[in-house]
């Protein structure tokens, strides 16, 4: 039988993010479950992330499994210089699949081949991070009822951010999306993913602010504007305020219309959108936990 | 003959023609030719019509399949290959490049685990005109002025 891992989210097709969001409502209603009953998993994390870890961690628990590994790499044997290949080699015959974050671009890919277990990459440097990917389908799915007919407006870092570059890749597999950019040229989106949209006829539109065209909106997907991602300081002064999710923005936009942000927000949504119905971002972060129990399930084939 | 090179002839083998100045070392390195017991000699900024200038190397005795050789079409894609018998030329062929280069080439990427792990490196071409190619693991694109052999 062939070893299913997740290390980019284009490693899934259409009718696995579907049936990743059928069985991530069922979790979702079901949660506590003994799927992973007499299983183990390895949680390595060569680096720390504490919410991604927790979100796992939660989702293993859920399961009924039990879990191994190690929450940054100082407390490990990577710290006396082992290899990522052995390190990989001795878990693979312990665990029944492994979940790793590591800095290392590719890191994810290669631990795949060198394990007879299924890996999840969960975060491999700025590379992919695919389960948050599948946790925000899920909450777009949930919260607009389809994925299909979607308008989406990404905004902030849209150069370096990777959730929404995945984001794009994985919505665009859907009937009809429509992208709105909301970027600073500086951190516009790169044109290799706008050729990508362009080839499979798919619509968007770029813009410096988003004030006056918001009321559009299915999902606003805000992320961070990050003053290092700036050469010149003054160009980041400029620009810093534009970014601003604020509840004053938000009374004309759709009643259907939801935030999201992968968090941790530092000020890119003002804590008075907080208690506004439209923030998703909380949920959003729990709905992690239920697509992660899908991944895990369809990954072993236990569902 | 009025078309003499400047490299002299060999009886068999192969003659690598048509490949630009700068990346002569770059064949060689791709090729391994350091570790050839053949004779080899090989020429530097010759007069061409087609370049300008170019290289020319000279393997005796030792014969290339397209797997081997195509490598080299990621420095050299207009290299020619000429197959000598008897001091005569009985088949000449061009270098195509492969789908996939594994194993000859860095990635660029400083943060990709290629460059940390004793791993070899697997490219996909995704664009042969002005050589792109993007690295199986990092998934980022190296393009032909970035690329260094490993
Ligand atoms: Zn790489």
């Amino acid at each position: 039988m062939n070893k299913k891992n997740l290390i980019s989210i284009t490693d899934f097709s259409k009718e696995e993010y579907l049936k990743i969001m059928e069985l991530s409502r069922y979790f979702e209603e079901n949660p506590n479950q003994s799927l992973l009953k007499g299983k183990v998993i390895a949680t390595l994390f060569f680096e720390p992330s504490t919410r991604t870890r927790l979100s796992f961690e939660t989702a293993i628990s859920r399961l009924g499994g039990k879990i191994i590994g190690f929450s940054d790499s100082n407390s490990s044997s990577v710290s006396k210089g082992e290899t990522l290949h052995d390190t990989i080699k001795m878990v693979s015959n312990y665990a029944d699949l492994i979940i790793m974050r590591h800095p290392l671009e590719g890191s994810a890919r290669y631990a795949a081949e060198v394990s007879d277990v299924p890996v999840i990459n969960a975060g491999d440097g700025a590379n992919q991070h695919p389960s948050q990917t599948l946790l925000d389908l899920y909450s777009i799915m949930k919260t607009q009822g389809k994925l299909d007919n979607i308008n989406l407006f990404l905004v902030g870092d849209l150069k370096y951010g990777r959730t929404v570059h995945s984001l794009l890749m994985a919505m665009s597999q859907f009937e009809n999306p429509i992208f709105n950019f909301v970027a600073p040229p500086e951190l516009a989106m790169p044109d290799e993913y706008k050729l990508f949209l362009r080839q499979k006829g798919i619509r968007y539109f770029e813009h410096l602010e988003f004030n006056d065209i918001i009321n559009q909106a299915d999902i606003i997907y805000m992320t961070r504007v990050q003053k290092e991602r700036f050469i010149d300081p003054v160009e980041y002064e400029k620009v810093k305020n534009v970014y601003i999710l604020k509840n004053e923005m938000l009374a004309q936009t759709k009643p259907n219309m939801r935030i999201l942000h992968p968090l941790p927000r530092i000020n890119e949504i003002h804590t008075n959108v907080d208690s506004n119905p439209k923030a998703y971002y909380f949920t959003q972060a729990l709905n992690g936990v239920y697509t992660r129990m899908a991944i895990i399930s369809h990954l072993l084939n236990l569902k | 003959m009025q078309k003499q090179l400047n490299v002299s002839a060999i009886k068999d083998g192969t003659v690598i023609d048509h490949i630009p100045t700068k990346v002569l070392f770059k064949v060689i390195q791709i090729l391994k030719l350091e570790d050839f017991p053949n004779t080899i000699t090989f020429g530097n900024n010759l007069d061409s019509k087609v370049l300008g200038k170019k290289a020319i190397i000279k393997i005796a005795n030792r014969y290339f399949e397209d797997e081997e050789v195509n490598k080299i079409a990621l420095v050299a894609p207009n290299a020619k290959l000429n197959t000598i018998r008897n001091y005569e030329v009985v088949e000449k062929r061009v270098v195509k490049i492969p789908e996939e280069i594994v194993g000859i080439v860095r990635c660029f990427n400083p943060k990709c685990i290629t460059n940390a792990e004793n791993i070899p490196t697997r490219f996909q071409i995704i664009n042969e005109k002005s050589i792109e190619m993007k690295c199986h693991y990092c998934e980022k694109i190296t393009n032909e002025n970035e690329i260094r052999i490993k």
